[in-house]
């Protein structure tokens, strides 16, 4: 396939040539019954973990292979290419795992990385809540110390990889008073005393990967599962999202690859007055302009992935800009591709259907595009001071 | 070694073309062989100008004229003659006369009952016995030792078994402890005007035939697909020797040991012997196109199989698969849908006498062995079809 | 544990065709392959040393290309790997090829377990692991779909038969081929990829493993190919044709026919 050449290194394309190939020959395949079941994919889950994708996103010293921002973005572009779902059910573990990588102490990575790295353990990022979306400080789970142990109530809503995650990193309201300054994160893990997790949501796409709710009734942990000093969760929060905001873009970029591949492929194949309907410019256009955003999407995302390994203290920019433009493009991307496919595209027989479906959540989760460019606006008033 | 003659060879590149291994390519104008050669002799038997040889060591045969009579391993377990045992006796009976020479039976057994009156009838003329409570369950060593014994005593010319699990699992250590070789899942057996077994089988996979002797060995020892040879209209008044042999016990101690047998034929499909089968390949798609073959068979209280394709693809169990790596059928009507017809699947079904085809695609070779061939989309003909069988049964 | 698994390139099945005009193998494309059945030996290896610890080496027997499925086998969890290859080794039928496969594999040490695919898809012929076996002097069982435990240098497996299975008690060393229900088969991890990229495969010659030239090859095979030819055609055959409705009509009526009996 003649792509834009992005000079990738030898190790950086043997990570997308074995991504390609678990896809193409695991998640491909079984995206469609996953779809339909919505059941939870982990037979691929734990084919990724034994083939190290778990430790892609962790650092060195932990069991991990270094962590590059760059690495898990080329990952993640080829699993979302398969299926958005089962990619975000992978993906949720570098975002539950991103808090104690930015914010914990040695002794908290130690204790959890190394089974994060090797798959043997899941997990889950819960910031989201009924009153508290894009306003993280509409939260309204507390957590007090009593004695050696921290005490959490509330309910964390939509959380991805509820139910299947070991360990969840949880935002809470430590001192109400201090209002974003009073928030901090700590690690439950599943089987801790007073949490649970409510049943599956049935959405609209990504069906397979697991959200529920999480309850926290009375849930006691240990006093040393805090994240990083007490009122530093949301600093926390926006690090993390930082980091992750790429790998979303790539699952966009994936995404609108796929669409476009099934879109050319159909466009060559399907007659209409004799001819294939690739040779109808008006069919032509679009899928030129599919392509032409699908390249820029991706290279957005590649050159803020580099920038934000490069800059770990200046990343939000990028990070939020390549987030709006690789998902807007999968979206349009998406319903470009069923419009192409007409009549067949409305069917689910078809996988763009399905693709459609998926794109839509890319624009909302790890914060809606609309705050993204909120973040862009912000910082851009930062440095024209 | 490939020998080629570069004085005859005209670098037409039918050599090239047919070699199913890229092991010889003409450079200019003239074939040169690669490492990957394996001297299987394919580009010898299409080179038109005999440029190519293959170069043997012409060593010494062992005393060929020291090894007569034609033997088959007569299968016995859960108190069964396996029917191969009787189709093998139906092609020996054929060899035997053709040498003229005699047939005979190997029966390795913890009782052995009537059984060997048994394979008198079926048409041994010898039937060797031994009785051991070693013998009662399958056991490679055990069964390996003891007809390998036999074979050293009385010297067969031919060794013949079934391609079931129990002989493609010992008869080939009988053969390396012989030394001499063997042919896996023969389709055809014929005596050659050079006095060897001629014995042929699929190769490569299966998409092409392969003549195979061994010359200079003996036994000749092949195992042969199950549902291919017929066997001989059971005689009960045919006479016929038996010879009781005992075997050393330290040759039957056994270094592995059954310790449990589970027959599962309840849950098993009776594929083989099922007198419909409605079979799906690739061309089914998917899961779901495949329960439009199930649903037929169900219909013609058929049995369901499928090709490797579909086998491979999940959407149906490794029982059901059909071919050369799967069961073989002989059945009265056999239906193939969306199957393309690689020869890994043809051989077993090849028997079977009315085969109807359904594919897309006009050139499929499975039109080469059907029947009734229809040229269509699976998924239109299928439920019409369904439909009118019910019309036509209420 | 010493493991050894012996794995073989075949052509990809999936490529192989038939070319319907010259009735010819057509491999124009084809890719080489590890035998299916042999990935299930070697995951099997790796299964078994994740659980019992130990070590295990993957060989080949094949042309120098081969090299790329021995490294393959690296990405994919083995510990150690390497070839036997040499031009004598042409036109080794399987008893030449066991003869080659038992001394490469004496050559390399003391070994607990021999793990082979239940057959090789080019040839199909099931006969490479008995014949390993008894060349080695060890027992073995085929066509294992499950190992049930290791305890005391006994194991047991399950062994599939036309009719059900046996589960099977066996010493070690011993020798077991596998088929495909045993297990699923790993992808590549991305630390086996790198091991793999700096792994330098060691390749020995008929020398190298003390083989006598006499076995070897074509000259140390019995049989011999005489005949290739392309299987034949059942010759007549009626096409049904016509429209949708006339061509379910007259299947419907074969179909009833042949199954009830006219």
């Amino acid at each position: 396939m003649d792509r834009v050449d992005h000079f990738l290194t030898e190790d950086q394309q043997m990570i997308v040539d074995l991504a390609r190939q678990i896809t193409d020959e695991m998640v491909i395949p079984n995206r469609a019954r996953y779809d339909e079941t919505e059941e939870y994919p982990l037979d691929i889950v734990e084919a990724l973990a034994k083939s190290d994708f778990f430790a892609l996103f962790v650092p060195e010293e932990y069991g991990g292979l270094g962590g590059s921002c760059y690495d898990l973005v080329l990952a993640l572009e080829q699993i979302g290419r398969g299926c958005v779902g089962i990619a975000t059910a992978y993906a949720a573990s570098a975002l539950g795992a991103y808090p104690i990588i930015v914010g914990g102490s040695h002794e908290l990575k130690s204790k959890y990385l190394p089974d994060i790295a090797s798959g043997k353990k899941r997990a889950a990022f819960a910031l989201t809540e009924s009153n508290a979306g894009s306003d993280a400080g509409g939260i309204q789970t507390t957590a007090v110390l009593d004695g050696d142990e921290w005490v959490i109530n509330g309910t964390k809503q939509w959380i991805t990889n509820g139910g299947q995650a070991h360990l969840y990193t949880v935002i809470a309201i430590t001192d109400p008073s201090r209002g974003a300054r009073g928030a901090s994160m700590f690690v439950v893990e599943a089987d801790d005393p007073g949490f649970s997790c409510g049943p599956k949501e049935k959405k609209m796409g990504i069906r397979c990967s697991a959200t529920t709710e999480l309850i926290f009734r009375d849930c006691r942990i240990p006093k040393d599962r805090i994240i990083g000093r007490q009122g530093t969760g949301f600093i926390t929060v926006m690090k993390t999202l930082d980091r992750s905001r790429p790998g979303i873009a790539s699952l966009g970029v994936g995404l609108a690859q796929a669409a476009l591949d099934e879109s050319v492929t159909y466009a060559k194949g399907r007659y209409q007055f004799g001819k294939p309907i690739i040779s109808f410019q008006a069919v032509q256009h679009m899928l030129a302009d599919m392509a032409i955003e699908t390249e820029a999407a991706r290279a957005l995302v590649y050159v803020s992935a580099r920038h934000i390994d490069a800059h770990p203290k200046d990343m939000s920019k990028a990070s939020a800009m390549c987030k709006v433009k690789a998902t807007d493009v999968a979206m349009k991307v998406a319903v470009d591709a069923v419009q192409v496919f007409a009549g067949y595209g409305f069917m689910r027989e078809y996988p763009v259907e399905k693709m459609m479906r998926d794109a839509k959540i890319l624009q909302i989760y790890e914060g809606t595009n609309q705050i993204q460019r909120n973040v862009v606006g912000q910082e851009l008033n930062k440095e024209y001071t | 070694m490939l020998l080629i003659d570069t004085e005859a060879c005209i670098g037409c590149g039918l050599c090239e073309d047919n070699c199913p291994f890229e092991a010889i390519h003409v450079v200019d104008g003239k074939a040169v062989v690669n490492d990957s050669c394996t001297l299987c002799g394919t580009c010898v038997d299409h080179c038109e100008v005999a440029a190519l040889a293959i170069e043997r060591d012409e060593g010494e045969a062992i005393d060929l004229a020291a090894w007569s009579g034609i033997w088959v391993f007569a299968e016995y377990r859960g108190g069964k003659v396996a029917q191969v045992t009787n189709e093998l006796l139906g092609v020996g009976t054929e060899l035997a006369a053709q040498r003229g020479v005699k047939l005979a039976a190997v029966l390795l057994c913890g009782q052995s009952g009537d059984v060997p009156q048994q394979l008198i009838a079926a048409g041994a003329d010898i039937v060797y016995i031994v009785e051991d409570p070693a013998l009662a369950d399958f056991s490679d060593d055990a069964y390996g030792n003891a007809l390998e014994d036999l074979a050293r005593k009385y010297k067969p010319e031919v060794i013949l078994a079934g391609a079931t699990a129990i002989a493609r699992s010992f008869i080939p250590r009988v053969a390396t402890s012989l030394i001499t070789g063997l042919t896996a899942d023969c389709t055809n057996l014929a005596i050659g005007d050079d006095g060897h077994l001629h014995q042929t089988r699929p190769a490569f996979g299966g998409n092409i035939m392969a003549t195979i002797i061994c010359p200079k060995h003996r036994p000749q020892m092949a195992t042969v697909r199950p549902m291919v040879m017929k066997a001989n209209t059971p005689d009960p008044a045919r006479q016929g020797e038996i010879i009781v042999e005992t075997i050393a016990p330290v040759r039957l101690q056994s270094r592995a040991r059954v310790v449990r047998t589970v027959f599962t034929e309840g849950e098993q499909l009776n594929l083989s012997e099922a007198d419909v089968v409605v079979a799906g390949g690739r061309g089914l798609d998917t899961r779901e196109g495949f329960k439009l073959v199930e649903e037929l068979a169900a219909l013609l209280d058929g049995a369901v199989g499928a090709s490797r394709a579909a086998v491979d693809s999940g959407w149906v169990g490794y029982p059901h698969q059909v071919g050369q790596t799967g069961k073989t059928v002989a059945s009265k009507l056999y239906v193939a849908c969306g199957i393309s017809g690689a020869i890994q699947h043809v051989i077993g079904m090849k028997s079977s006498e009315i085969i109807v085809a359904i594919n897309r695609d006009p050139k499929a070779t499975i039109f080469d062995v059907a029947d009734y061939g229809v040229v269509g989309d699976l998924f239109e003909i299928l439920p019409r079809v369904i439909e009118k069988i019910k019309e036509r049964r209420s | 544990m010493r493991i050894v698994v012996c794995i073989k390139q075949v052509p990809d099945a999936k490529d192989v065709r038939l070319d319907p005009v010259t009735n010819t193998l057509s491999r124009e494309g084809v890719k080489s392959v590890i035998n299916p059945y042999d990935r299930h030996a070697m995951e099997e290896g790796v299964r078994l040393k994740e659980q019992y610890g130990g070590t295990v080496t993957v060989i080949s027997m094949g042309p120098p290309q081969a090299k790329a499925i021995l490294s393959e086998a690296i990405s994919c969890g083995v510990d150690d790997a390497f070839l036997v290859s040499d031009r004598a080794f042409a036109g080794s039928d399987t008893l030449a090829t066991t003869y080659t496969l038992a001394q490469a594999i004496k050559k390399s040490g003391a070994v607990d377990l021999v793990l082979c695919g239940k057959q090789a898809t080019d040839g199909d012929t099931a006969q490479v692991g008995p014949g390993l076996a008894a060349r080695l002097d060890m027992p073995y069982v085929t066509c294992v779909k499950k190992i049930n435990a290791i305890k005391d240098q006994v194991m047991r497996v399950e062994r599939m038969m036309d009719d059900g299975y046996d589960e099977v008690e066996i010493e070690l060393p011993a020798l077991l081929t596998v088929v495909k229900e045993i297990n699923v088969p790993r992808f590549p991890s991305l630390r086996g990829l790198r091991k793999a990229k700096t792994f330098d495969i060691p390749s020995y010659s008929a020398a190298d493993i003390d083989a006598d030239p006499a076995q070897l090859g074509l000259g140390g095979s019995p049989t011999w190919v005489v005949k290739v030819f392309p299987p034949e055609c059942k010759g007549e055959r009626s096409m049904i044709e016509g429209s949708l409705e006339e061509i379910a009509d007259k299947l419907a009526g074969i179909l009833s026919d042949s199954a009830y009996g006219a």
